[in-house]
């Protein structure tokens, strides 16, 4: 027993001493969270659960493929799943393989990241005709989301629509007016790669309700979607011409996102024939999706702005339409979570998990998206989820704790209903094929899209 | 700043990313020289630690193995804004040039970025700098939460 001794905390029945953790959802929110936890109390036992069969959330399916940097962020997260002390287990979804109630008596904390799986939608007519798409359907398209897959795109016309002034719809647009050289190298799916390369987009407009001053544009994005080779900015004058007397009065992000439009404007030229066209429209919100089976326009009516803060005006129509011919549309005005369980705390106006500071209930938060909404870069849900999860230890240091099964209890579930969880060195080995399947035609990946394929590579 | 250094900043070329340009007196070093570092964290930890001349702040972090949570997201690829770091004044005025372009795009995104904030993967050590401190600011969210702060 001599040697027994230091290990006595790691099988001390103490909850304090070794608390059980769960955390639903592995995109950046889950796993930030995971490693703070993790290196501040090492005697915890911290499980994340993933629905899919891999990890990683918005990173996989989110990033633009064509941002293969930011996905280095994975590297760190992969670090934390090898931790003894944390465990991965993939293919189990919250209310649908097990409910809060059951992660509730296996665990002393949870912490719900699981994100956002919905858009905010245009109610037009004409929303569900052929070619119009949410954003995020089709960022899922080119990045692999397997339900995705299947999405009826169209890329034979040679106008594409895309509203919103986000991150969001600068991929969306940068993806459709990139060279297909430049994307055959990244990890975007090969069935969107094999249409890309087909396209025939020719002028993409990218759309906002608002104006120039009330984009929600990172600048770099917007930088590196203005800088397109062969690409040339067209900007509507009536709105850009007074933008430059503004700028004094602005700080910082927004003076140099707005600068960088200046400059763009001022030294525009004309598009030369054989350049493809971004469209930068302001002040435009749709009304109606025109065409029979597939979308041939979008009425738009025109807006003007009201309030006092310049930055944060209302966008207002003002009755006077105008029709503009698309053969694509995608939607990009915003993400939103759901409730994926009936004993959630929902607030279904602005679709996030209830909640006080990332605290939903007695032993129950959340972090990232999810609790938050779906706004802001990696560092942003990077620095939310470190919050909530300092919170979550404090608790744990201050709180009676009762002591908890853990993954076995939840295991017996899975077990019974016959789910075939994905463990750490299972995912290892889907990410091996990707790479190995990747390095044939020279991308770094190619993502498997189909789950029951990912199942057959991890049981393998 | 001279009216000759805001020139010079302005152009000498950005060098490639995680490549430092180390300025010397002209004499190849045999060998690596190393400084003393202290990383002051938010909550006043001290860090002492030895980095290569050469070498970005990032890389000292990496390679001593040194806990700062979330630091270097993207590995020094200019694209997230973790690996922020918040210098003297006085050093930072002697810094060999000023934040440009997509540094500064990154810095802007970052939590009570200061005017003499810098992204670490951004700036190499010189053995000028033996003995600086730098600040880590906090990259937790402060979620107010009444009773615990």
């Amino acid at each position: 027993m001599k040697f027994a001794l230091p290990f006595a905390k790691y099988l001390s029945t103490n909850p304090k001493l070794n608390p059980k953790i769960c955390i639903v959802g592995s995109g950046p929110a889950g796993f930030y969270a995971a490693q703070y936890m993790a290196s501040r109390l090492q005697t915890a036992q911290i499980d994340i659960f993933e629905r899919l069969p891999v990890p990683f959330g918005l990173v996989r399916f989110g990033v633009a493929p064509d941002h293969a940097d930011l996905k280095k962020c994975s590297n760190g997260f992969a670090k934390t799943a090898l931790l003894k002390n944390v465990r991965f287990a993939g293919n189990v979804g919250l209310g649908r393989d097990v409910s809060l109630k059951e992660l509730k008596e296996a665990y002393n904390v949870v912490l719900l990241t699981y994100g956002v799986d919905d858009s905010l939608q245009f109610d037009v007519k004409g929303k569900n005709l052929g070619n119009v798409f949410q954003a995020k359907d089709f960022v899922g398209w080119y990045n692999g989301v397997p339900w995705n897959k299947e999405l009826p795109v169209d890329l034979s016309g040679d106008r594409a629509t895309v509203f919103g002034h986000g991150n969001v719809a600068i991929d969306v647009a940068r993806i459709l007016l990139s060279s297909i050289d430049k994307l055959k190298t990244t990890d975007i799916t090969e069935h969107s790669l094999a249409l890309l390369s087909k396209s025939k987009i020719k002028e993409v407009s990218l759309i906002g309700r608002r104006g120039p001053l009330q984009v929600s544009f990172t600048t770099k994005e917007l930088r590196e979607l203005l800088n397109l080779k062969d690409c040339c900015n067209v900007w509507q004058p009536e709105y850009m011409l007074t933008v430059p007397e503004v700028v004094p009065l602005l700080v910082k992000p927004r003076k140099r996102l707005t600068e960088l439009m200046v400059q763009k404007f001022e030294s525009r030229k004309d598009p030369q024939p054989d350049e493809k066209q971004l469209k930068m429209i302001f002040l435009r919100s749709p009304v109606e999706f025109l065409g029979d089976h597939k979308v041939k326009g979008v009425k738009l009516v025109i807006n003007r702005l009201e309030g006092d803060d310049l930055l944060n005006k209302k966008a207002v129509s003002i009755d006077i339409d105008e029709t503009v011919d698309t053969s694509l549309v995608v939607s990009s005005i915003g993400y939103k979570s759901i409730k994926v369980d009936n004993d959630i705390p929902f607030d279904g106006k602005k679709n996030i998990v209830r909640n006080t500071h990332g605290k939903v209930e007695d032993g129950v938060y959340v972090a990232g998206w999810l609790g938050r909404g779906a706004a802001g870069v990696l560092a942003h849900t990077m620095e939310h989820a470190f919050g909530v999860a300092s919170i979550i230890i404090k608790a744990i240091e201050t709180e009676q704790l009762t002591p908890k099964p853990g993954f076995d209890h939840v295991a017996k579930i899975l077990e019974h209903k016959n789910v075939q969880v994905v463990t750490w060195q299972d995912w290892l080995k889907i990410d091996e094929f990707e790479r190995g399947e990747g390095q044939k035609v020279n991308k770094p990946r190619e993502k498997v899209v189909d789950i029951e394929q990912m199942l057959k590579i991890a049981a393998s | 700043m001279s009216f000759v250094t805001r020139i010079a900043r302005h152009t000498i070329p950005k060098i490639a990313r995680n490549q430092c340009r180390v300025f010397t007196n002209g004499v190849p070093r045999l060998s690596k020289k190393q400084i003393e570092i202290t990383f002051v964290k938010h909550d006043g930890t001290q860090i002492k630690t030895k980095g290569d001349v050469g070498d970005h702040f990032l890389n000292v972090v990496i390679k001593n193995n040194i806990n700062l949570d979330g630091y270097g997201a993207c590995e020094g690829t200019l694209t997230c804004s973790t690996c922020h770091l918040i210098f003297k004044q006085e050093d930072y005025d002697k810094l060999p040039e000023e934040p440009e372009g997509e540094e500064v795009d990154m810095l802007e995104l970052a939590r009570d970025v200061t005017d003499t904030s810098r992204l670490g993967c951004q700036v190499c050590l010189t053995e000028s700098m033996d003995g600086i401190v730098v600040r880590v600011p906090e990259v937790v969210n402060d979620l107010r939460l009444p009773s615990t702060s």
